[in-house]
């Protein structure tokens, strides 16, 4: 069928914030989609709230709304816009709860549009347990047993069928929240209990356990016609039992034959046609008894997903370019595919490497949370790696994962003691496959293992293999040999033992890159550096050589310029004389570095490209545009360490390299990088150094009379005391080695201060703890500019709703500022070009202030992209890191035509999401260490309904009227004597514990009274469980030992009502309130916001 | 253990050796299919060939006395990438090394099998020598150079069984039905047709044999054919006599163009029987149908290959394994294109416009591959109906 003419505008939702189990794969899939639907010629309306995405950038859609991701708001858009049809299968499982809720209620009848790609039939019927479950019996295929219930009275009962252990699935929970594997009744009771609370439909799935089972997923699609392909399969390494997302997954299968993979194709073409997606992508898990080959269908997800993004990467199939297409009514057989440019879409990839995909978690900044990997899923990103065997592409996905492993390494678990083993094995966690690495090490044979983990031998043998080669590099007569190469001098006399032991060295060093080992972890095995390995083997004639994705594993001539390193006989990439630049990006998304820097390193390619660069792109990330191979001219799917990039950097000899878009994992390279000759453009590494370095930045601050917070370096605890004394307390601690606010504290007194030496950090000489004094109630500032060298322009400047002290990814902020005076204004820019000039920035540069007492302080300087670029760029309708890439590249701001600052006519604010209903029993207060996986925008012209937006936006509808929980520390009683008088005033009704219920009584204010925990019943927690409280304002004391606030804050999360513990968080809600009481709100597109600019 | 693979071009590939020593010569080919190699090494339309697996790891689930279609390996050399001497798989019997080893074929591992495809891409299948006991690379390319090639070579005569005989349930398809029973689902559509009973009628069918692969026998057996196999220097006199409801032509190895006697004995059979021809059978069908064939610059061998059905217009995703091909443009008017290759455009079915008689290029009974086209066994049953 060629394309429908009876549509002309679609509307397309986006997933929202990134959150865990909802990255950047849909940024990828949604932006996929636009690019492909315009280029047919429709118009496309956008709705996403997420400021950070490529999608939301104006050229992608004709009308883009950064608006609230909600049933009430997406008919505001439907209203405006009227499209004729919605696309609901790209934008994650927001998007398409979203869709259904719009379909359901009818609001898509009443203004005629259209569901695309999946109706709702299909939807439901794919998302509905029971529906579901009935739908596989009908055709014929085993699910495992199971049972529904609502209540839990109804899982009790279901239990007695099913016995222990059992899963618990909640139903339209995202990456499974609240899921979980009961072993007891006990918890099987707590467990369906807090299921029930997390289900929107209140409905659990009570599930057979297939634990200890293979776990397998397919990629399937279909068209219009009927015809239906298997992209891409894929194995998980762990068993069943620990979530995909949170698995070690290979593609394609490698453990079963021919005869069992054609009866699981067969299944999922039939269940893909039972549940009746039309059109588009669909993903399909099944799990296979390893010792019969019994398969189950366990689940299927009738949009694209996590997993079809790494299918499209893994096999260079576009999965959601191609859904869009087919949702518009062409067939698979009328897309070319763009690969091989001459054979069509309709196929299925067939490759000729191995893809490994390894998550990246972030436990550490959730410390108190159980570390068992579940159901559910915990991690926050995730690397992938192409080699040509497992042991090559899991070792390549190791050192991606920028966890400081450069492989599987020797680790300090190699000490654990025998005995500890086998829990360790056997009770999924974040390190098992170190652990199955020191069990190999110590001799555990591969059925033991097998035993404690599940995971399939195959996988254990080649762990094994690289275990036992390395104990061969270790072995005295191999170091001999390797050591006198290295040394070089040390081999003697004769020629022909030098070519002797050349050849021997040759062939060890050989297997050992055909192994995936790093030129770390060798220089690690023989005690020297990796540049010592290098040399060695460069002498040696062992170099990395570039394979193609190419879909069709060298069938077909490849088009598209996608490769992977390898360590083989023929290098297939043939470098262009062309001028090129290349970009290094973020690696794997973690906390504090995801989506907005891949938006960074989009942008740098997308400009570059237009000023007649070649593009170069290295990423490891599977879920991000940036390794779209549609947005550089050459993408390398490389781990981001020297190494690899060195090897990228020596075969396309690029003009430059631009480390200071990706975040801190190119930074981190741009030293050793420019030792080896790698021209960096932009600020130079010694520059960044100089901002980072706490005495060179003090120097050039003292230099241009900026001021500081006073703070001092301790190497041990004995002299942090002193400092910290002098100070003043409360003081901000933090290590002088990590970024991102890793392990940093608010210190309150010396007890927790030796508690922080003591605990948190191991402090040295190597290693200071730098101690400031904390700022209290000062007003923090961030400033984007960029700068050519000469002339610097502010991009924008945000204020803080919270005071300063809150990691500014985690606070909510204003662009412009809403309660800065002009002068205040005036000095942050005059000190922001001084700190560019000195600094000689050349690109972005982000600077944080804290004002207090009308002092400016400067807290950070980041000559960098930082994480609000995409954000300001958005508000502000500039795309700030696409010309901050053509003055690095040698343009000035004149000639990129940005002299002049902006300031808009209207508010925007960016709010931050958390990830606590993943983290149960971890601390929930906010603090100098980021915590937010994502952030909303909210746009309006008025300040408190643009915060009403983004809060909105992250999934907190602000209440109109209630009840309203006020306690507050002693010191903020004063504030929230005008906040809790504006409630009452707008109709409110107070809740208040007995100190705060006399302030507020002698204020004239009436409460309901709660008693303090543990002082009588009924407490706030009963309020809270009851539903019978709307809005919390509960400021913590900062004292870490009084655990009832936690729980507050955890229970208010959990059963999702509002809860802000800032007074100046509360200010801002409560204005919120007010203007939403005041009128209903409206929704406008970014290119009319930009209008009113002009 | 070293082994040298050398190209007729002078290329060389050293690498380790698996499965069994010696020495062998044939024509170097690709295949793209992911899964399914014992499938591969055993079907007789590979003899005369080295196969190259494009698929990196091989060996991974082992071997199984199910998986085979036919007696044993048929090729004559094997080429991985990585060979993995551990197996991992409920139905595994033997290591992919042990099972070649029995059966006397060389393997190679460890050689860049992408290099080794490109370069039969670009210039195109070309003859090898394959070779654990003579290591010298210029030898070897000598003896590759002079080996004779397959055009012209009737390959079929080393592969046809020596006398008729009748294909029992019991063979092999059980072996395979039973274990995926065994294992799966209470109602299955294991068996390897799709969720089909065997119909209860029975058809007679004779099975000219260049080389059946298993699977056909097992495919025409669940749709309630009783199969005579038959050697291929039978004649249409000879089948005729037997009186069967359909004659269905084999798979095989080489080039159709010598194997003249069972050109003769189709023509025979035009017109006086349903025909259902697969691979060779249908190119042997097209030469007597009055078509020309041609050799393919480096063949279609994998699981992924699209066809479309003209008549619905749907594709098939198909198993293919073949290196000459019947040129679309020869075919006399007597005959319809049913199916064409999306990749190439090439002819992949075709049907009489007056006879039940049709072929199809690839392979509908998979093995390996999907299952997309296995509704062609039921076509050839209702034709057997309708005469």
């Amino acid at each position: 069928m060629p394309k429908r003419t009876d549509i002309e505008k679609i509307l397309i939702i986006g997933s929202g914030a990134i959150i865990i189990g909802q990255a950047c794969e849909f940024d990828y899939s949604g932006t996929q989609a636009c690019k492909a639907l315009k280029e047919e010629g429709y118009e496309i309306t956008l709705v996403n709230s997420n400021p950070a995405t490529i999608m939301t950038d104006p050229d992608f859609a004709d009308q883009t709304y950064i608006e609230p991701i909600t049933a009430d708001t997406v008919e505001l858009v439907i209203a405006k816009e009227r499209p004729q049809a919605l696309l609901p299968t790209l934008g994650g499982q927001t998007a398409l709860n979203v869709s259904v809720e719009l379909a359901e209620s009818g609001v898509l009848e009443k203004y005629g549009v259209e569901l695309i790609g999946a109706k709702l039939p299909a939807i439901q019927k794919a998302e509905d347990r029971a529906l579901f479950k009935e739908a596989m019996t009908k055709i014929g295929l085993a699910v495992p047993q199971s049972g529904i219930a609502h209540s839990v009275q109804e899982a009790l009962a279901i239990i007695e069928q099913i016995g222990f252990p059992a899963i618990i699935r909640p139903a339209f929970t995202l990456g499974g929240t609240g899921g979980g594997i009961a072993y007891n009744i006990e918890e099987y009771e707590k467990m369906v209990t807090a299921g029930l609370a997390l289900s929107p439909i209140s409905e659990l799935l009570i599930e057979e356990s297939v634990i200890g089972w293979k776990e397998f997923e397919l990629e399937v699609m279909r068209d219009g016609a009927d015809n239906v392909v298997i992209i891409c399969s894929i194995e998980n390494v762990d068993a069943m039992g620990v979530h995909t997302g949170d698995s070690i997954t290979v593609a394609p299968i490698q453990t079963l034959t021919d005869k069992e993979y054609q009866l699981m194709r067969d299944s999922a073409i039939k269940i893909i046609r039972e549940i009746g997606v039309d059109t588009g992508g669909s993903n399909i898990q099944f799990a296979v008894d390893p010792k019969t080959g019994k398969q189950v269908v366990i689940e299927m997800n009738p949009r694209v997903s996590r997993s079809s993004a790494l299918a499209s990467k893994a096999t260079g199939f576009p999965i959601a370019k191609i859904a869009a297409k087919l949702a518009v009514g062409y067939n698979l057989d009328e897309i070319p595919n763009d690969i091989t440019a001459e054979t069509p879409a309709c196929f299925e990839p067939t490759i000729d490497y191995v893809v490994v995909k390894i998550p990246r978690w972030a436990f550490e900044k959730f410390q108190g949370t159980d570390e068992t990997l579940t159901t559910q899923m915990k991690s926050v990103g995730e690397a992938m790696a192409i080699g040509r065997t497992f042991k090559e592409a899991l070792q390549k996905g190791l050192r991606s994962l920028e966890t400081g492993w450069s492989g599987l390494d020797n680790h300090p678990l190699d000490a654990l003691p025998l005995s500890e083993l086998p829990s360790k094995l056997s009770i999924p966690n974040v390190k098992r496959i170190f652990y199955i690495k020191a069990a190999l090490a110590r001799g555990m044979s591969i059925e033991e293992i097998y035993a404690y983990t599940h995971i399939d031998p195959f996988f254990l043998y080649n762990l094994k293999e690289i275990v036992d080669f390395e104990k061969i590099l270790s072995e005295p007569d191999t170091r001999q040999h390797i050591e006198q190469r290295l040394q070089g001098s040390g081999i003697s006399h004769a020629p022909s033992d030098y070519e002797t032991n050349g050849a021997v060295t040759k062939k060890l060093l050989h297997q050992a890159k055909q192994f995936g080992f790093s030129d770390r972890q060798l220089g690690d095995i023989y005690d020297v550096s990796e540049e010592a390995i290098r040399e060695c083997r460069k002498g040696l004639g062992i170099e990395a050589t570039f394979k193609t994705v190419d879909t069709c594993a060298a069938e077909f001539e490849a088009e598209t310029p996608y490769y992977y390193s390898t360590c083989s006989s023929e290098d297939e990439v043939r470098p262009s004389d062309k001028p090129k630049i290349m970009i290094l990006g973020g690696g794997p998304n973690r906390i504090g570095q995801g989506i907005e820097f891949d938006y960074c390193c989009v942008h740098a390619a997308l400009a570059l490209k237009t000023d007649g660069y070649e593009t170069i792109m290295v990423n490891s990330n599977p879920e991000t545009v940036s390794t779209d191979y549609d947005t550089s001219d050459r993408l390398y799917f490389e781990p981001l360490t020297c190494e690899d990039v060195l090897n990228i950097y020596h075969k396309e000899k690029p003009s430059g390299v631009i480390v200071q878009f990706g975040g801190q994992t190119p930074l981190n390279l741009a030293l050793s990088l420019k030792d080896a000759g790698v021209p960096i453009i932009g600020t130079s590494p010694e520059d960044i150094a100089r901002s980072e370095d706490r005495q060179l930045f003090k120097a050039v601050l003292d230099d241009i009379g900026l001021m500081q917070s006073p703070n001092g370096t301790a190497t041990s605890s004995e002299e942090a005391a002193p400092i910290a004394a002098a100070l003043g307390y409360p003081v901000i601690v933090r290590p002088s080695y990590v970024l991102g606010g890793r392990a940093m504290q608010i210190v309150y007194d010396e007890e927790l201060l030796h508690e922080y030496m003591q605990t948190a950090v191991q402090a040295s000489p190597e290693h200071p703890v730098l101690i400031d004094k904390y700022l209290e109630e000062a007003i923090e500032v961030d400033v984007d500019a960029i700068s050519d060298g000469n002339l610097t322009v502010i991009g924008g400047i945000m204020e803080h709703i919270e005071e300063a002290g809150i990691h500014s990814g985690d606070s909510d902020c204003v662009l412009p500022p809403y309660t800065l005076v002009d002068e205040q204004i005036e000095n942050l820019k005059t000190f922001t070009y001084a700190l560019a000039k000195a600094l000689r920035v050349r690109g972005l540069m982000n600077v944080q202030y804290a004002i207090k007492n009308d002092e400016i302080y400067v807290l950070e300087v980041n000559p960098r992209a930082s994480r609000t670029i995409p954000f300001v760029s958005k508000a502000i309708g500039v795309p700030l890191a696409k010309l901050a890439a053509r003055v690095m590249a040698g343009k000035t701001l004149a000639e990129v035509g940005f002299t002049r600052e902006i300031e808009p006519a209207y508010f925007s604010v960016k709010a931050p999401v958390f990830p606590f209903n993943r983290f149960p029993g971890s601390n929930t207060r906010l603090g100098p260490e980021m915590k937010s996986t994502g952030e909303v925008m909210g746009i309006d012209t008025d300040v408190s309904r643009a915060f009403a937006k983004a809060q909105k936006a992250c999934g907190y509808t602000l209440p109109l009227s209630g009840k309203v929980f006020i306690s507050v520390k002693n010191k903020d009683k004063r504030a929230i004597i005008f906040i809790a008088k504006k409630l009452t005033d707008m109709g409110f009704e107070l809740i208040a514990t007995h100190g705060t219920a006399k302030v507020l009584l002698r204020n004239g204010m009436e409460s309901e009274l709660v008693f303090s925990i543990g002082k009588g019943r009924p407490t706030i927690h009963d309020y809270i469980k009851n539903h019978a409280v709307d809005l919390i304002i509960n400021t913590p004391t900062g004292d870490l030992h009084r655990p009832n606030e936690l729980l507050i804050r955890e229970m208010a999360i959990a059963h999702d009502i509002p809860i802000f513990s800032t007074i100046p968080g509360a200010a801002a809600a409560v204005n919120a309130i007010d203007a939403l009481q005041r009128g209903d709100i409206t929704v406008t597109p970014l290119q009319d916001y930009f209008q009113m600019l002009q | 253990m070293t082994a040298i693979l050398a190209l007729a071009d002078g290329t060389i590939f050293e690498g380790e050796q698996f499965g069994a020593t010696g020495e062998t010569l044939g024509e170097v080919v690709f295949n793209t299919s992911m899964t399914g190699y014992q499938e591969v090494l055993t079907d007789p339309s590979y003899k005369g060939q080295i196969v190259t697996m494009t698929y990196p790891l091989i060996g991974n689930y082992g071997c199984n006395e199910a998986d085979v279609e036919s007696i044993g390996p048929q090729v004559e050399g094997f080429v991985v990438r990585e060979y993995s001497a551990y197996y991992s798989n409920w139905r595994s019997k033997w290591s992919l090394d042990s099972y070649l080893s029995e059966h006397g074929i060389i393997g190679i591992q460890g050689i860049d099998t992408r290099a080794l495809t490109r370069r039969l891409r670009v210039h195109g299948v070309m003859n090898g020598c394959l070779s654990t006991e003579d290591l010298n690379p210029k030898h070897l390319v000598e003896k590759a150079k002079a080996w004779r090639g397959l055009v012209g070579w009737d390959l079929v005569q080393r592969v046809t069984c020596p006398s008729s005989y009748a294909w029992q349930k019991s063979c092999q398809s059980s072996v395979i039905s039973r274990q995926l029973q065994e294992g799966s689902v209470t109602s299955t559509n294991i068996s390897l047709t799709e969720n089909r009973k065997p119909k209860t009628e029975n058809y007679k069918v004779v099975a000219l044999d260049f080389g059946i692969k298993y699977n056909i026998l097992r495919q025409l057996t669940e749709h309630g054919c009783q199969v005579q196999v038959v050697p291929a220097k039978t004649t249409a006199e000879e089948i005729l006599a037997a009186e069967p409801d359909g004659v269905f032509l084999s798979n095989g190895p080489g080039d159709p163009m010598p194997v003249d006697y069972a050109i003769e004995t189709i023509q025979g059979l035009i017109g006086k029987k349903p025909l259902f021809g697969i691979c060779l059978g249908h190119q042997l069908l097209g030469l007597a149908l009055g078509g020309k064939t041609f050799k393919l610059k480096f063949g279609h061998r994998g699981a992924n290959q699209p066809v479309k059905h003209l008549e619905t217009d749907r594709v098939e995703i198909t198993s293919q394994n073949h290196g000459f091909c019947v040129d679309i443009d020869s075919l006399p008017n007597s005959v319809d294109v049913t199916h064409i290759n999306l990749n190439d455009d090439t002819l992949e079915g075709i049907q009489h416009r007056a006879y039940p008689i049709f072929s199809v290029q690839y392979h509908p009974e998979a093995s390996p591959g999907p299952h997309d086209a296995s509704y062609l066994f039921s076509r050839f049953t209702e034709m057997m109906d309708e005469c």
